[in-house]
């Protein structure tokens, strides 16, 4: 770039006193002398010691904050603020430093070029002027990011941490500068976008989730009213290296080299909704610091200082680190080493016995059935292939193939060589599974045709495979660049790469997204060992197992159980599409003392659908030794109908989650049972005892509806539920901040996780659920849960389902039951009085109001989930005397 | 404690007094007709004529103060004089005579601009926000009285919402009579929630407030049942209570708050009656929620409601004669509304 912009010299000077959010009292002006020459530049920057220094306050020490183009230091106004509040409230005291940078904000305009080298010895000349030592904590921002990283790179004697908000270091080669960039680089473009007028400025501005507030937006321009204030904002832009000649380019390599060997604390806060930085540049820096805590807040963008509250995160991080030095990912599990998942494809490796079988494969026709021998065989191949096209451990593999024997073989070929495996759920809706694909950033994605069209046209990373064979025309439309048959080409009597370790990441696993955005749950080998050996010492499945997988998670893990697996004829993204008489042919294939696994909405169809079952069938159904139904809780009714169907079976209801899918187990008896023990007035679901491995706490909740007690097993205390096993996740997948809040108040070095669920145990160990933390009601008399309620009010022989949801404030809020009538009603209405009383006689508690509902909003993935929250706010607005509209 | 309770012959100031005088207090009130409540004095006189008031006043430690002109008719000077003059002539009598506490009964109306209230503590009155006369110059009273709050006069302000029970002139007979005369139609779908006040509950937290005004003067409080319900349902138990069919018919509540002549013709009482109409006031009222956080009144004035509202409408019955209409109060019946929607 040798495009001359107009640089105009101007001494600094405060800023305004009124701007929003800004003290003034933090503000300082300070002469720093220049290395290199013998003048000096005077600086504006936000500084808190002065205050700091006046309550008595010792800081631990400084963060350094550096912005971007085109902001200035008001960018971390909230941070400044809230470190002084946090000191002066007696906590750690941290001192905050943002500059402007020379020719930015409220600093000299120099009237000469900066190029970067020159602005990270900018950078080091202030804090010489500062006198400034350890430890300094950097935290950047846009090009602010790569000049704290320069200054990190240089002072390694004081450093102590790295932390940046949407920052990039690094452009690949292969691949454009960012199109907003581009355009503003063209000569032609260059000083009209950025200079002489506000358009990058203003375009910057717009990017904030939600828009700024204008007093807000007054304040960033403040320091850029006109062209002679701009020039530093010109000159930033020009100075982005565009190619290896640039004169900065040099700089920029020795920083993005640098950092490689900063193996200090690092945060990462980054916003996804960046039309510059998108996530690849977070991939590049997570590359490049492999041990940085990464938190993505979905929905933010490049503003993130702006559209979230990073400050609290920034702080609460950094003195996470005071305390604990180590990084604060728990340790991994160092249980005695269970076998590799795929070891029985080792073992029966020869053998021809069935392991999987599809009863309705999706090319149509007669049972596809795979003998061990060949599904071990196809998982050999497909492994060596991958390896042999370049996928190595550590990299992320998507998996966009519905459940099936084409699933099954990629999943233990990724799992074999190390791959990471991405798993999300076709349930998330195809706006879910955009966001999660583009947030878990996968190397590679193994998908069937709709799976790659979709990939093709909404732009997820990664080198695509296709499980079909396509002709070359239709692989270049979808840009595929493999076929799943190529694979198994490239593999037959390839070598197999080492095996992983089991402290190795086998998996990320994305929650159902029922409470806001699904989360990428990240297992590693040895976790994943856990989940197959807790099934298998639960339910006693193991090699001979005939195991009916109507639930498809369970269905991959048969080979790893050693266990026949048979995916009975069914539309596997609709559970409600399996009928009594499909699991009859389905257990016919799995021999005497099947275990079947369902979906609670899969149980409800089976015995809505008895009917159509023959003589034979029911025969069939004798032979079943256990059943499930896992994913949600359900009616005692239900179990039972299904009992009859298969009466030899025992019926159990598992509790569990993405993050350790079995934690206590329940069976039909153990329902009965519970229900005649009188439980606290709290009531909620009994879901059983912990299963062998697992350890179940409660934490108390406080008035203000936050678990803040200290986990414990004291029977009949109401809390979130906090569990600990070897089949726990190890953590979530960049969302750094959400695993600290899930592992909070728990013991250091053992993994525990807050489940976000509410409940408490009984004197018998059991576990009752009461419902989501989220959904607790704040009444003037205390907290209620809501699943107690609703159980009494479903007793009720005109109500089908019910849900008990807050109004009102916290803490003064009012109980309004929602609920689903029988016969089901039309339209949605206020209960009739008679209703209305018999409800409001059913619970120990004043009901407001009785709503009826043609249905009750129910989530996708497990058709039985309530959004309770959102519940409440439709009911708010009608009980508020808004228009009856369906929730 | 000599105890003066103005405006003792409505259904509120009755059950006043009566709480007061059982608990052994000197009662005396003031009030045009007889109170008729029995082991009280009665000193008849207006509020409008200062003699009166001085005369009244003469001798108390305490006075608890409902006297008002609460019709939802009458010129904006009828009003102020009975509620705005009144409050002043009282406030000078009482400060002349030493009289060392005040019990102020005012509205939740006097803070209420026309939208709905949901959990809201009590906010400061607002003579210019507040709806129709009534509640203006109640709110004017409630900022003088609250003015003259000092450590030789300390004042209190309670404001019960929606006060119904047997006997009830205002509320509950104009419902049930139309209802009746099925001329009671329902604004809106009715889901509207409604905080009210069972008449026993409202004395209970007023004598509350004179014993406890020593700690809570300068400072005013709504007081409820604490047991928002559908506007429906509250109207609903009113007319079963009476042994009258409850209202099924509706009109649009927008309509209602848009058209508040419409609305008041609809609600109009039997030709020549000198009540009002249905204002436009009380339509936004029956067609938005009002309901009230409680927790301070509660803890502040050391007083809970004893009376749960279906036990207030087990009460109304029998006092209408009509106990076989009760079991629906406890545990529900076949008799109820037909759903709207």
């Amino acid at each position: 770039m040798r495009y001359r912009l107009p640089l105009a010299a101007s001494a600094a000077s405060l800023p305004p006193a009124d701007l929003p959010g800004l003290d003034p009292a933090h503000s300082r002006l300070i002469d720093v002398p220049e290395s290199g020459t013998t003048g000096a530049r005077k600086w504006h920057l936000l500084d808190n010691a002065a205050t700091l220094s006046a309550i008595g306050a010792a800081p631990v020490g400084t963060i350094l904050c550096v912005h971007g183009n085109p902001t200035w230091s008001y960018l971390w106004r909230r941070l400044v603020s809230r470190a002084t509040d946090a000191a002066t409230a007696g906590e750690e005291a941290w001192r905050v430093i943002a500059v402007d940078q020379l020719d930015m904000g409220y600093s000299e305009r120099t009237g000469q070029r900066r190029p970067l080298a020159r602005r990270v010895r900018d950078l080091s000349d202030l804090t010489d002027a500062l006198a400034l030592d350890g430890p300094v904590v950097t935290f950047g921002h846009d090009w602010g990011g790569v000049v704290s990283l320069g200054w990190a790179v240089d002072h390694p004697e004081s450093l102590a941490g790295v932390m940046l908000l949407n920052t990039a270091v690094h452009q690949p080669e292969d691949t454009p500068i960012p199109a907003p960039l581009r355009l503003a680089l063209r000569p032609s473009v260059l000083g009209a976008a950025t200079v002489a007028t506000p358009a990058f400025l203003e375009t910057t501005l717009a990017l904030a989730h939600p828009p700024l507030q204008q007093e807000v937006k007054d304040a960033y321009r403040a320091p850029y009213r006109d062209a002679s204030r701009r020039g530093g904002i010109g000159a930033f832009v020009a100075d982005i290296p565009v190619d290896a000649n640039h004169e900065s380019a040099a700089e920029l390599e020795r920083i993005a080299e640098g950092i490689r060997e900063l193996k200090l604390p690092t945060l990462l806060l980054w916003g996804p909704r960046d039309p510059i930085f998108s996530d690849r540049y977070l991939d590049d820096l997570i590359d490049r610091m492999p041990h940085a805590d990464v938190h993505r807040f979905e929905g933010a963008g490049h503003l993130l200082a702006e559209d979230v509250d990073y400050s609290a995160a920034a702080l609460a991080w950094v003195r996470d680190r005071e305390e604990d030095p180590a990084d604060g990912t728990p340790p991994a599990t160092t249980e005695a080493a269970s076998p590799p998942l795929w070891h029985y494809l080792d073992e029966l490796g020869d053998s021809s016995d069935i392991a999987l079988i599809e009863m309705a494969p999706r090319s149509g026709g007669a049972p596809r059935r795979v003998s061990w021998r060949s599904l071990s065989g196809r998982v050999r191949q497909i492994a060596a292939g991958l390896a042999s096209i370049g996928v190595e451990k550590g990299d992320r593999v998507s998996l966009l193939v519905p459940p099936g024997a084409d699933l099954t073989a990629v999943l233990y070929a990724c799992l074999r060589i190390g791959a990471i495996v991405v798993v999300a759920d076709a349930g998330l809706g195809l706006k879910g599974l955009t966001r999660a694909v583009r947030g878990a950033r996968p190397d590679y994605v193994i998908g069937a045709p709709p799976g790659l069209a979709a990939a093709r046209v909404l732009g997820w990373p990664g080198i695509r495979i296709s499980t079909a064979r396509y002709r070359a025309t239709a692989a270049a439309a979808l840009q595929v660049s493999h076929s799943l048959a190529e694979l198994v080409e490239l593999g037959r009597g390839a070598p197999l790469p080492p095996a992983p370790t089991t402290q190795d990441t086998a998996a990320v696993l994305f929650t159902s997204g029922s409470t806001g955005p699904a989360k990428g749950v990240v297992y590693t080998h040895a976790q994943l060992s856990a989940v197959r050996d807790a099934l298998a010492a639960q339910y006693g499945v193991g090699v001979g197992t005939g195991l009916v997988a109507g639930f498809a998670p369970f269905a991959l893990l048969g080979p790893a159980l050693g266990a026949r697996s048979i995916t009975p004829d069914m539309n596997v993204t609709s559970p409600k599409s399996l009928t009594a008489a499909s699991v009859a042919a389905a257990v016919a294939e799995a021999g005497d003392g099947s275990v079947v696994f369902l979906s609670p909405a899969a149980l409800a169809n089976v015995v809505a659908t008895t009917d159509a079952l023959t003589r034979t069938d029911r025969k069939r159904l004798g032979g079943v030794r256990t059943f499930l139904s896992a994913g949600a809780p359900v009616a005692e009714v239900l179990l039972a109908a299904a009992a009859e169907l298969m009466p030899m079976a025992i019926p159990h209801t598992p509790y569990g989650m993405t993050e350790a899918l079995l934690i206590a187990d329940i069976t039909l008896d153990g329902i009965r049972e519970a229900a005649s023990a009188e439980a606290n007035a709290a009531g909620g679901v009994c879901v059983g005892a912990a299963i062998g491995t697992t350890r179940i706490r409660i934490s108390a909740l406080d008035d203000t509806g936050n678990a803040t007690g200290e986990p414990s097993a004291a029977p009949g205390v109401t809390g979130e539920i906090v569990i600990s096993a070897p089949h726990l996740k190890n953590h979530y997948d960049r969302l750094s901040l959400t695993d600290r809040e899930s592992r909070r108040g728990t013991p250091l070095g053992e993994r525990w996780h807050r489940t976000g669920d509410v409940g408490h145990l009984d004197a018998s160990g059991r576990l009752w659920v009461e419902g989501r933390l989220g959904h607790l009601i704040g009444t003037a008399d205390g907290v209620v849960t809501p699943v107690g309620p609703e159980q009494r009010i479903e007793t009720i022989a005109e109500v089908a389902r019910a849900a008990v949801v807050g109004i009102g404030p916290w803490g003064t809020s009012h109980l309004v039951a929602v609920v689903e009538t029988v016969p089901a009603a039309r339209r949605v209405s206020l209960a009739s009085m008679a209703l209305a009383a018999g409800v409001r006689g059913s619970v120990p508690l004043s009901v407001a109001a009785v709503l009826v509902v043609p249905r009750l909003p129910t989530d996708i993935r497990h058709n039985s989930k309530i959004d309770r929250a959102a519940l409440a706010v439709w009911a708010g607005a009608i009980l508020e005397g808004g228009r009856m509209t369906r929730p | 404690m000599r105890v003066l309770v103005t405006g003792a012959s409505g259904m509120l100031g009755r059950a006043v007094a009566a709480q007061i005088a059982h608990a052994r207090h000197d009662v005396r009130t003031f009030q045009r007709r007889p109170s008729g409540v029995s082991g009280v004095t009665d000193l008849l006189g207006s509020m409008t004529v200062p003699p009166d008031v001085a005369r009244a006043v003469a001798g108390s430690d305490a006075i608890v103060h409902l006297a008002a002109r609460v019709s939802l008719a009458g010129t904006a000077a009828e009003f102020e004089e009975v509620n705005v003059e009144g409050m002043r002539t009282l406030l000078a009598a009482a400060a002349h005579e030493g009289v060392g506490r005040l019990v102020v009964v005012s509205s939740p109306s006097v803070a209420h601009a026309g939208t709905s209230i949901v959990g809201d503590d009590a906010r400061p009155a607002d003579p210019a926000g507040a709806r129709g006369h009534y509640a203006r110059t109640k709110a004017e009273a409630e900022l003088l009285a609250l003015s003259a709050d000092s450590p030789s006069l300390r004042v209190v302000v309670v404001r019960p919402h929606l006060v119904w029970g047997p006997g009830d002139t205002q509320l509950v007979a104009r419902v049930v009579e139309r209802a009746r005369t099925g001329r009671l139609p329902l604004l809106g779908h009715g889901a509207a929630l409604i905080d009210s006040t069972y008449v026993d509950n409202a004395a209970t937290a007023i004598k509350a407030a004179l014993e406890r005004v020593d700690t809570v003067h300068g400072r005013s409080f709504v007081v409820t049942n604490g047991e928002p319900r559908p506007v429906v349902e509250l109207l609903a138990g009113m007319c079963i209570a009476a042994g009258v069919k409850p209202p099924a018919w509706r009109v649009p509540a927008g309509a209602a708050r848009a058209a508040g002549s419409a609305i008041e013709a609809l609600w109009r009482l039997a030709p020549g009656a000198d009540e009002p109409p249905m204002t436009r006031f009380l339509a936004e009222q029956l067609s938005t929620a009002h309901w009230f956080d409680q927790r301070r009144t509660r803890a502040e004035l050391g007083w809970s409601p004893t009376v749960t509202l279906d036990e207030g409408f087990r009460r109304l019955a029998v006092w209408y004669g009509k106990e076989d209409s009760s079991p629906l109060f406890a545990r529900g019946s076949t008799l109820g509304l037909e759903p709207s929607g």
